[in-house]
């Protein structure tokens, strides 16, 4: 029994690894028959716990808002979600635009900020993890700067930019740039000795190190960077939208509390919850395509 | 014989620890010369990769001089290759790119992309790892590995190649076949060799000269056996010869009785 689950294992393994580099094509399919009433076991196995934790969401929602009076119910929530995204990209004027203008404008805030951040972020990585120098020299500045909200730096970027849309920017910038320092750098303080040793031995020029060694050997702790900076920018975004105002998804549910639309806030809840999944899941799936297997 | 491609004199390494100083190798005089082949034997923390690493230049030496073909040396360089116990292949190249990495660096500024890649196909046909070239480390097995890392060696013509443990890591039987392989590439491209080892069968089969390492701290050489077989070696042949059996036991007897390592 237990040989059969091992077998199972490394079957699974196997193409897993091989697809991570994109060499082998994929296993033909199974045979399905006799193994049918199997496949639908393991689909149900993984689809059914979900269901219920998601049912049990909704049923205590349900019981909330007959009990508390100002909640929406899910039916009035669903029936105002149909009613929202049956038109997500209306546009009257600017403080009047549908669900999806709002989230591509806070998407868009998010990718500045965040292409800002690793411009500059992963350079910066890099030289604080190959030079003690600069890592003793930085390290004081990025600890003291690094637990302090993104949102304390906003109206420093009103009062530089003089404008709300470059400050909200600014303070995903400040949010996502520490990650990408401190991930890089780590990464190029672990780069296996042996590697460098290989360099050494080989003489290799700056260049080649730096193309053939120590980027490939980093990328994984820098996509980490990027996937933990990503998920605060996304966090941080919210909060700054609803300060600054505009188009985005944040002061979209600012607007919606104003016009006592409860509705449409759990709604946005949703939506910022999935988009944040979306993001995540996208940077996985690229963290794995360039993941390396070391043995 | 020939003259010495590597000269030791009077080399010493002491390292600074939290305790204080830490004399690692004395006095450590020896000469490698050309085409030849030797053992560095002795038991764990005697120095022997310590010793290795000063001639790959990895290290410089606290104390004396060592000197590759008429040169001081100060640093790593591609004449003085190394082969690492662990392979420490790029794991993001494949095996050719790998082998190619260190070709394109020793010959790249004199020859074209073609004979480039022609040296390195042959240096992992040499190694028979020419059918998996495309692979990537994590795709083959360890003794696969190895060979890729002896090929990557090779193909850079070093003057001489320094091995540390090339097979520690691998299991008997491929080891033995590696050995074989080793002993063929070898004679193939009559290459110079320092090879760390910890294994007695290993050091006879290979050497012309075992160099047996004195138990640290403050390790040196012991005493050097002359290994007088003929070339080439065959591992079966060799077990039935007498004189194999008398090496054997000169160094079985100078790591066990002479160097007994106390409750190690």
């Amino acid at each position: 029994m237990s040989a059969i689950i091992m077998e199972k294992k490394i079957e699974e393994l196997v193409p897993a690894a091989a697809k991570a580099v994109g060499l082998v094509a994929p296993p033909p399919p199974r045979p399905l028959a006799g193994k049918t009433g199997e496949g639908l076991r393991r689909v149900l196995k993984t689809v059914i716990p979900p269901l219920f934790g998601l049912a049990l969401l909704i049923g205590i929602w349900a019981l909330v808002s007959i009990k508390g009076g100002s909640i929406p119910s899910p039916v009035v929530t669903w029936k105002a979600a149909v009613v929202l995204f049956s038109d997500p990209f209306y546009s009257n004027g600017p403080n009047d635009q549908g669900i999806g203008w709002n989230i591509l404008s806070s998407l868009q805030r998010v990718g500045i900020g965040f292409g800002f951040a690793a411009a500059v972020g992963i350079p910066l990585g890099f030289l604080l993890g190959r030079f003690q120098f600069m890592s003793s020299m930085f390290d004081p500045i990025i600890s003291l700067l690094r637990p302090v909200s993104p949102l304390a730096w906003l109206p420093i970027g009103l009062l530089v930019f003089k404008k709300a849309d470059p400050a909200a920017t600014w303070t995903i910038f400040i949010c996502s740039i520490w990650p990408m320092i401190l991930n890089t750098a780590e990464g190029v303080r672990r780069v296996p000795s042996d590697y460098i040793n290989v360099a050494r031995v080989l003489n290799l020029s700056e260049m080649k190190i730096a193309t053939k060694i120590l980027f490939p050997a980093v990328l994984p702790y820098m996509l980490t960077g990027i996937r933990l900076s990503i998920g605060t920018a996304w966090l941080v975004i919210v909060a700054a939208e609803m300060l600054t105002g505009g188009v985005g998804i944040g002061f979209w549910v600012w607007d919606e509390w104003n016009n006592l639309k409860v509705e449409n806030i759990i709604i946005a809840i949703f939506v910022i919850g999935l988009v944040g999944l979306l993001l995540e899941q996208m940077l996985i799936r690229l963290a794995r395509r360039f993941s390396y297997e070391t043995r | 014989m020939s003259k010495p491609i590597v000269q030791i004199e009077d080399v010493g390494q002491t390292f600074d620890t939290r305790n204080g100083k830490f004399v690692a190798l004395r006095d450590i005089n020896l000469d490698i010369r050309e085409g030849e082949v030797v053992s560095l034997i002795g038991h764990s923390g005697c120095g022997k990769s310590t010793l290795l690493n000063l001639i790959a230049g990895l290290a410089l030496p606290t104390s004396g001089a060592l000197i590759c073909d008429g040169r001081e040396i100060a640093g790593p360089g591609p004449e003085r290759a190394v082969v690492f116990q662990n392979h420490s292949l790029l794991p993001w190249l494949s095996c050719f790119d790998n082998v190619y990495l260190a070709v394109e660096r020793v010959f790249g500024e004199k020859e074209g992309r073609p004979k480039l890649k022609a040296r390195t196909v042959e240096a992992l046909r040499m190694v028979r790892m020419d059918h998996a070239m495309d692979k990537f480390p994590h795709e083959v097995s360890g003794g696969m590995k190895q060979r890729v890392g002896i090929a990557r060696a090779f193909a850079m013509e070093p003057k001489i190649l320094l091995m540390d443990e090339p097979f520690g890591a691998l299991d008997a039987l491929t080891r033995a076949s590696l050995q074989d392989e080793l002993m063929r590439v070898m004679s193939e491209t009559g290459a110079s060799v320092v090879m760390v080892t910890h294994d007695v069968d290993e050091a006879v089969l290979l050497s012309d000269r075992i160099v047996m390492m004195t138990n640290g701290p403050a390790a040196t050489i012991g005493q050097i056996v002359d290994v007088d077989l003929p070339w080439p070696r065959d591992r079966l042949d060799l077990v039935e010869k007498p004189e194999f059996a008398r090496y054997r036991a000169a160094v079985v007897d100078f790591l066990h009785r002479k160097q007994l390592k106390k409750a190690a």
